[in-house]
C-alpha cells in the first residue's frame, strides 16, 4: 500500500517509491538521501503536530509535513526492524 | 605551496580536522560577496615527523559543509566555485564512518571532477565503539583514491592522512559511479564539454544531466540535455544510482554489529522533544542562559525580591564606606572582592564584566592622573578620559557578556540541542514565513544585538536573514533596560500614576509585537520569498569540543576588539567632541553641555520629534530628549546617563547624582511640566513613546557594525533607513494613541488599508504602477 510521507503514523516505516516536487525542493531532497527505494521509518512529530522526524539511511532527518508530501512511501505493514 | 580544500557533510567533524591541522595558524575571513565563514591556515609538518624528508607545509581551505555540489545553498555555490575555479591540489573529503551513506553521496560528486581526491575516514573511534567494524582497504578498492582512518578530535591518523595527501598526484582524470546505468547519456554530454574546452568535463556532464541550473545557462547545453535525457526523469535516476553505488560497494566494507532499540541520542530525545516537556525544558534552559549571563543574584541565593535579601553589602560589613554618593573600597582586595560579591553573589557573566571593568578603570584613572600631575588643560583629560576611553571602554565593558551568551549558545549548537530547538518551534515561526532556526537570535536579542546577529549565520536563506537581523534590536537589550527602568520610574515618580514594573513589561511586548509586524511586512514586500524549507539533519547529541570553543571564542573576540578600535572608537571620540566643543571651538567641562555644538544640534533636531510626543511640544527643554537618543547611537547607556548630566545642567534637579537616573528625570519631568503647562497625559504618552523610539530605532555602535558586516552587500543603508523609520512610526503610533485613545482607530484603518494593498498587490489584483501610467496617459489625451 502506498501513503505519503506525510500520512504516516508513528513508528510506520516503508520504502520511498517517487520523489516529487518543484526543482529546488526535490533536489534538497535527493541530497539528503530522500531517494527511491530508500527506507524511511517516522521516528515522532514535533509537540506542535509538525515538523515530523523520520529515520533515514542510518541518521535522524527532519522536514516539514508539506515537504514530507513530496514523498510517496511504500509501506512495509508493520514496525520497523 | 600546496594547497588543499577541506571538503564534506556538515557536523562530519570537519571543523575539528581544521583545528587540528592548523591550530593557531587559522584566520577567518568571509568568502567574497557572502557572510559564510572563510577559514584559511597553514599545516606545518615537523622534519622529525617526517623522517628525513624536508617539512612540508600545506595550506588548507576549509569550505563549507556541504551534502551536495548542486547550486542551491551558498554553501554550494562557494564550494563547487573553488574547487572548480580556484582548482586546489587536492580535496581532503572528511567521511563521517558513522554515517557513510549519507556522507559517501558527496564523495562520488567531488570524483566526477578533475581534483585529486584523498578521504578522510572520521570517527573511526566512535564506529569502533559501536561494534561496526570499517574495511578501510575495500573502500579505497572500490573508490579508486586513497582512504584513512582519522579520528579529529583524539588526533589520531592526521598524520598519515597528511602524508598520503602529500603524495597525491599532481593531476587526475574525474570518474564516475554512474558509467554503468548511464553510460551512454554521460558520454555523449561529455563530449560536449569536452568541445566546449571546460575542464573537469565530466563533472559538467552530470551536472547537466541533473537538471543543473548552473549548467542550463551555457549555450547549448538545453538542447544537448533534451536530446540526451528524451524525456527521462535523470536526476531521479542519478541520485538512485549514486545510492545503489553506495549501498552495494557498503555491502562489502561495512559490517553492522547488533544494537539495542534505543541509542543515548534517542534517550535525552524522549525528554528534550518530548511532546509535553519539550517547551518548558527549553524555557528552563533558556532560563539559566540568560540567569548566568546577566544576574545580579545568582540563583536567588538572596532571595526572591528585596524584602528578601538577607545578605550584607561591603558597605554593611565595613570594608567599603560611602562618599559623595560613591563607594570606596578599604584596599584593594576588597575591591577584588566586590567583583564577586557586594550585597549578592554576582553570576559568571556579571563577574567576568565587574572584572573587567576594574581592570580598564584602573588603566583610565591612571592615564588621567598622570596626565593631570603633568599638567595637562583640563579639555585634554577629558578627552583622553571621558571621550577616549570611556567610549571605547563602554564599548569593550560588553565584551564579557557579549562573549558568556556566544559561549552558551555555541554550547547548545555544538551539542545538537539548538538543532532540536528548531525542530520544536517551526511551526510557529512558519506562520511568520521564518524557519524555527530564526528563534534564536531573535531570544538572544534580548540579551545581546551583537552576538544575536553573529548568530544568523545559521539561517540558510538570505532575506530570512536580512529580516531577522533588522528586528533584533526590537528584542531591547540588556543595555536598554536601564532606559525602561529610569523613565518609567520617573513617570511614576513625577504623577503619581501607572506602574512602572508594568510599562517596561509593556514596552518588552510592544517590542516583540513590532518585530513580528514588521517581519510580516518584509516578508511580504521588500524581502519576498518563499517560507525556506526545512529540511535538516538533526545531529546525534555529543559532548561539545572544548577546544573548538575556545578557538570559536577568540575569533569572535577579535573580531569585536577590531571593531571597537575602529568604528565604534571614531565615532565615540566624534560625538564626545560634539557634547564638550561650542561653536566657539571651546571646551566645555561636563556642566555646561548645554551650549555644546551637540545642544545646538539637540535644539534643531527637537521639531522632528513632535510627532512622537518629546518634540516642540516640552518647550525649551525638550532638546535634552533629542540629544539623549542621538548619544543612545553610541551604546544605550549613554540615554540615561546623559539625562543625569543634562538635569544637572539645566537645574531641574540639584541632587547628588543617582545610579539609576529615576530622580534626575523626574525633576526633568517637574521642570518641563512647570514651563510648559503640558497636560500629564500628552506628557506621559510623549515619554512612552521615547522610550519604543529607543527601544526600535537604530542600535548602539556595536550592534551596527555588526549587523553591517553579518548582511548581505548593500543591505545595511536600507537597515539604518527600516531602523528610522519603523522607529518613528512606532513612536507616533505610541505617542498619538496614548494621548488621544481615538487615534487608534485612524491608526487601525491606515493598517488595513496597508494590509489591503500588499495583499491584492501580492495576488496580482492591484498595481500601482500600472494605475499611474493609465492616469498619465489619460492626462495627455486630455
Amino acid at each position: 500500500m502506498n501513503k505519503l510521507l506525510s500520512d504516516f503514523a508513528v513508528g510506520e516505516s516503508g520504502r520511498i517509491v517517487r520523489v516529487t516536487g518543484e526543482g529546488r525542493l526535490r533536489r534538497r531532497l535527493f541530497d539528503i538521501g530522500v531517494t527511491p527505494d530508500a527506507e524511511v521509518t517516522l521516528r515522532k512529530r514535533a509537540p506542535l503536530g509538525d515538523p515530523i522526524e523520520v529515520t533515514l539511511r542510518g541518521y535522524e532527518l527532519t522536514l516539514r509535513k508539506t515537504e514530507a508530501a513530496c514523498v510517496d512511501v511504500e509501506l512495509n505493514g508493520g514496525k520497523a526492524e | 605551496m600546496k594547497t588543499f580544500a577541506l571538503a564534506g557533510n556538515p557536523n562530519c567533524g570537519k571543523t575539528t580536522l581544521f583545528n587540528a591541522l592548523t591550530g593557531a595558524t587559522a584566520h577567518v575571513g568571509n568568502w567574497p560577496g557572502v557572510t559564510v565563514d572563510k577559514r584559511e591556515g597553514v599545516y606545518k609538518t615537523s622534519a622529525k615527523k617526517q623522517k628525513g624528508n624536508a617539512a612540508v607545509n600545506m595550506a588548507i581551505v576549509d569550505l563549507p559543509g556541504i551534502y551536495s555540489l548542486s547550486p542551491y545553498t551558498p554553501e554550494e555555490v562557494i564550494a563547487r566555485n573553488y574547487i572548480l575555479n580556484d582548482r586546489p591540489d587536492g580535496i581532503i573529503n572528511i567521511v563521517d564512518a558513522t554515517n557513510l551513506e549519507r556522507n559517501l553521496y558527496l564523495t562520488t560528486q567531488l570524483l566526477e571532477t578533475d581534483v585529486p581526491v584523498i578521504i578522510a575516514l572520521n570517527m573511526m573511534d566512535e564506529v569502533e565503539k559501536s561494534g561496526d567494524k570499517i574495511n578501510a582497504a575495500a573502500l579505497e578498492g572500490a573508490l579508486g583514491v586513497p582512504v584513512v582512518e582519522i579520528s579529529a578530535l583524539k588526533g589520531t591518523g592526521i598524520d598519515k592522512l597528511m602524508q598520503r595527501a602529500a603524495q597525491l598526484p599532481a593531476t587526475r582524470r574525474g570518474q564516475t559511479v554512474l558509467k554503468d546505468a548511464l553510460g551512454k547519456q554521460i558520454d555523449t554530454a561529455c563530449a560536449y564539454y569536452e568541445a566546449e574546452g571546460v575542464p573537469s568535463p565530466l563533472f559538467h556532464a552530470l551536472k547537466l544531466l541533473e537538471n543543473d541550473e548552473i549548467e542550463l545557462e551555457r549555450k547549448g547545453a538545453q538542447t544537448v540535455l533534451d536530446e540526451v535525457a528524451a524525456g527521462a526523469d535523470l536526476e531521479a535516476a542519478i541520485a538512485d544510482e549514486r545510492y545503489k553505488f553506495i549501498s552495494g560497494k557498503l555491502a562489502g566494507a561495512k559490517t553492522k554489529a547488533k544494537r539495542g532499540a534505543l541509542t543515548k541520542s534517542d534517550k535525552i530525545d524522549r525528554v528534550l522533544t518530548h511532546k509535553i516537556w519539550a517547551i518548558p525544558v527549553f524555557l528552563v534552559v533558556l532560563f539559566f542562559v540568560f540567569h548566568l549571563t546577566f544576574s545580579e543574584n545568582l540563583f536567588f541565593l538572596n532571595g526572591f525580591t528585596e524584602a528578601q535579601g538577607w545578605m550584607p553589602s561591603l558597605v554593611d560589613l565595613g570594608l567599603a564606606a560611602e562618599v559623595d554618593g560613591s563607594v570606596e573600597y578599604n584596599n584593594f582586595g576588597v575591591e577584588l572582592l566586590a567583583v564577586l560579591y557586594d550585597g549578592t553573589v554576582f553570576s559568571p557573566g556579571v563577574i567576568l564584566t565587574n572584572f573587567l571593568n576594574l581592570f580598564l578603570d584602573h588603566i583610565s584613572d591612571g592615564v588621567v592622573t598622570l596626565m593631570e600631575n603633568a599638567g595637562a588643560a583640563q579639555w585634554a583629560t577629558g578627552l583622553v578620559g571621558d571621550g577616549i576611553f570611556g567610549g571605547i571602554f563602554a564599548v569593550l565593558g560588553f565584551l564579557p557578556q557579549i562573549l558568556t551568551l556566544f559561549l552558551f549558545f555555541s554550547l547548545l549548537e555544538d551539542s545538537g540541542y539548538m538543532a532540536r530547538i528548531a525542530f520544536v518551534l517551526d511551526r510557529i515561526f512558519r506562520r511568520f514565513g521564518l524557519s524555527g532556526r530564526a528563534f534564536m537570535p531573535m531570544i538572544m536579542g534580548f540579551g545581546c544585538s551583537v552576538p544575536a546577529a553573529v548568530n544568523t549565520r545559521t539561517l540558510s536563506d538570505e532575506k530570512e536573514r536580512t529580516a531577522t537581523i533588522r528586528v533584533i534590536p526590537f528584542f531591547s537589550c540588556g543595555a536598554k533596560l536601564p532606559i525602561l527602568t529610569a523613565v518609567a520610574g520617573g513617570i511614576v515618580a513625577a504623577f503619581g500614576v501607572g506602574n512602572s514594573d508594568l510599562i517596561t513589561y509593556g514596552m518588552y511586548v510592544l517590542g516583540v509585537a513590532s518585530a513580528i509586524v514588521c517581519v510580516l511586512l518584509m516578508r511580504n514586500t521588500s524581502l519576498k520569498g518563499e517560507t525556506p524549507p526545512f529540511i535538516m539533519e538533526l545531529p546525534t547529541y555529543h559532548w561539545p569540543k572544548f577546544k573548538n570553543l575556545m578557538l570559536h571564542l577568540w575569533d569572535k573576540t577579535k573580531h569585536f576588539v577590531k571593531k571597537a578600535f575602529t568604528i565604534i572608537f571614531a565615532s565615540t571620540v566624534i560625538i564626545w567632541l560634539f557634547s564638550h566643543l561650542s561653536f566657539k571651538w571651546g571646551y566645555l567641562p561636563d556642566e555646561e553641555m548645554n551650549s555644546s555644538i551637540l545642544a545646538s544640534i539637540g535644539m534643531l533636531l527637537q521639531p522632528v520629534f513632535t510627532p512622537l510626543g518629546f518634540g516642540s511640544q516640552l518647550g525649551q527643554f525638550g532638546w535634552v530628549f533629542a540629544v539623549a537618543a542621538i548619544t543612545g547611537l553610541v551604546a544605550k547607556e549613554n540615554v540615561i546617563a546623559t539625562f543625569t548630566t543634562l538635569a544637572l545642567c539645566i537645574g531641574a534637579y540639584a541632587g547628588a547624582g543617582t545610579e539609576d537616573g529615576v530622580e534626575e528625570l523626574s525633576g526633568l519631568i517637574a521642570a518641563i511640566t512647570a514651563d510648559t503647562g503640558i497636560s500629564q497625559g500628552q506628557f506621559v504618552a510623549g515619554l512612552i513613546a521615547f522610550i519604543a523610539f529607543n527601544m526600535t530605532t537604530i542600535p548602539c555602535f556595536a550592534a551596527c557594525a555588526t549587523a553591517k558586516a553579518e548582511l548581505p552587500k548593500g543591505k545595511f543603508k536600507w537597515t539604518l533607513l527600516f531602523w528610522l523609520a519603523a522607529s518613528f512610526v512606532i513612536g507616533a503610533a505610541v505617542y498619538t494613541v496614548g494621548a488621544w485613545w481615538w487615534t487608534l482607530f485612524i491608526w487601525l484603518a491606515v493598517i488595513a488599508v496597508v494590509t489591503t494593498f500588499i495583499v491584492l498587490r501580492n495576488i496580482g489584483k492591484f498595481d500601482i504602477l500600472r494605475l499611474f501610467k493609465i492616469r498619465r496617459k489619460s492626462n495627455k489625451e486630455e
